[in-house]
């Protein structure tokens, strides 16, 4: 089983934190793991993505070109990606930060108002692990009774109210 | 076996230098590869080592030498237009047998180019990292755990064959992370004793390190030395990597992040039954011209895919004697061939290749 998940956004969003976090659970579940961050002229305060491959075989490429999971978080990422996501791609949309839906009929559509969720539920700047917690649930890309193990691997025991934090964004996408 | 983390390509490289025993860095920023130097200037201070962001590259690679001229382990790094202003340097390091190793996170070019992945540095590498006659050892690392291994590696060739050593990366393998093991095995100590400058104690005669022969017929003699030990590496440190070669019938050749997306692309060829497979060059120079020209007397095709206009592709031609045709697949500019890509041109050499 190889998961080829593009997380795309704006610079800020915590994309790259979030592709991190699945990347580390991969990691800690022994599975073959690439991490790939944008890192051109774009990334200050404009789009940004992460090639995140998750897989039981060696990988090739790290670019994911034709994502089997696609994330967007604002609309010139979906308009960006969507063509390329695979048939049968599973699309997580920020519904609340982009008005469209998805043209394509192909594909499995979840919208999600992340960031408005995470700005009712007093979670400010994690509306990116709102989305990963959604697609734990719909795309099963880690077990879901992973979440808290990873999080205390990749957020330092100092952060300990981070943990917290982040862990109720996931739980909160993953119910929603 | 150790416990697996997962870092980035140019912090693994740079946590490798230090396992390695390198204690001296110089360095000046650039991007794709400032990570290594933002991760020595943390670490260097608190592990006894030096870390010093020069005031140019010109600089960084002068301290290089001096440092490898006492006889430290030095490394530097930087991204191609500054490997370009480090070249003088490479050159004096070359000319006075010091060892040192050099780290290039290629990016596109010429000119200040961009700042996405390319290997468009190849020839600057192989064939003329400065000027006269020298080689350097140049190691291509196609995951973050060689990145690590060939760092290891580089340190140590370099200090066995005293020349410098580059290690030849891009911006995709620089900025990827990876999990990685950083057990490494033991640090293999060379005496430099009757070289280095490091101190006579009033007890020896001086050694004296230099690249200045004004005398014809020593520094003939000297360039003569120095190429009895490049063919002493040409026959034993060529490294290289296979990948379903036992019955292909089409060769891809490819280093690095090509390497990568080769591998998806000959999967996915294989499933329609082309019978493809890859030869990947680890040393770069020493060039793995052995294994080339055999698989050009069972192959119909070479492909030879970079992200340059086509610099590795000649040395192929060379290497296999243009006993079989050698296609070219390339993106350049900081673009990268897409397993499509590939595919079109393993189908393209899978129609015109060869007598079959």
């Amino acid at each position: 089983m190889t998961h080829e998940i593009l997380l795309a956004g704006f610079g800020g969003q915590g994309i790259l934190f979030s592709g991190k976090f699945l990347a580390y659970d991969g990691l800690l579940e022994d599975r073959e793991v690439s991490w790939l961050p944008s890192y051109g002229p774009e990334m200050r305060g404009g789009t940004c993505n992460c090639s995140i491959i998750l897989s039981d075989s060696k990988i090739g490429s790290p670019i994911v070109s034709n994502p089997n999971v696609l994330v967007a978080m604002n609309l010139p990422s979906l308009d960006k990606f969507e063509a390329s996501a695979v048939p049968g791609a599973k699309i997580f949309v920020d519904s609340s930060l982009i008005d469209r839906k998805v043209e394509r009929d192909d594909v499995e559509v979840y919208y999600i108002p992340a960031t408005k969720l995470a700005s009712d539920e007093n979670l400010p700047g994690l509306a990116n692990m709102i989305m990963i917690g959604h697609v734990i649930a719909k795309a099963g890309v880690m077990p879901y009774e992973n979440v808290e193990t990873t999080m205390k691997k990749l957020v330092p025991a100092k952060k300990q109210n981070l943990i917290e934090l982040n862990i109720k964004a996931v739980e909160l996408g993953y119910n929603y | 076996m150790a416990e697996k983390v997962l870092m980035k390509g140019n912090e693994a490289l740079a946590e490798a230098a230090i396992m390695a025993g390198c204690r001296h860095y110089f360095g000046y920023p650039i991007t794709p590869q400032t990570e290594i130097a933002a991760y020595m200037a943390k670490r260097m201070p608190v592990i006894g080592g030096t870390f010093l962001q020069a005031e140019s590259e010109v600089a960084a690679i002068n301290m290089i030498y001096g440092a490898a001229a006492a006889g430290k382990r030095a490394m530097t790094s930087s991204s191609s237009p500054g490997i370009a202003l480090k070249s003088e340097g490479i050159s004096y390091l070359a000319g006075s047998d010091l060892p040192a190793l050099i780290i290039n996170v290629q990016r596109g070019g010429p000119g200040l180019g961009g700042i996405q992945p390319s290997q468009s540095d190849y020839f600057q590498a192989t064939k003329s990292a400065g000027h006269g006659d020298f080689k350097l050892i140049v190691l291509a690392p196609a995951s973050v755990q060689e990145m690590v291994d060939l760092t290891f590696k580089g340190f140590d060739l370099a200090d066995k064959y005293r020349m410098p050593a580059m290690l030849l990366s891009d911006g995709t393998m620089g900025q990827m992370m990876e999990p990685v093991s950083l057990e490494m095995g033991e640090v293999k100590e060379y005496d430099k004793s009757s070289w280095a400058a490091c101190g006579t104690k009033c007890e020896r005669e001086h050694n004296v390190v230099n690249s200045l022969f004004i005398q014809p017929e020593e520094l003939e003699k000297y360039n003569f030395e120095r190429y009895e030990r490049y063919a002493q590496i040409e026959a034993n440190e060529v490294m290289y990597d296979e990948y379903k070669m036992e019955d292909a019938e089409i060769c891809i050749v490819a280093y690095g992040v090509a390497a990568r997306v080769s591998q998806n692309a000959i999967d996915k060829a294989r499933e329609q039954g082309i019978k493809v497979g890859m030869i990947r060059p680890i040393t770069l120079w020493p060039f793995p011209k052995a294994v080339l020209n055999a698989a050009a007397d069972k192959v119909k095709a070479f492909i030879s895919v970079e992200l340059s206009m086509g610099q590795m592709i000649e040395d192929i031609e060379l290497a296999t004697r243009c006993k079989k045709p050698v296609l070219l697949c390339n993106r350049v500019g900081g673009m990268i061939p897409t397993t499509e890509d590939v595919l079109n041109s393993i189908n393209k050499a899978n129609s015109v290749g060869g007598d079959k």
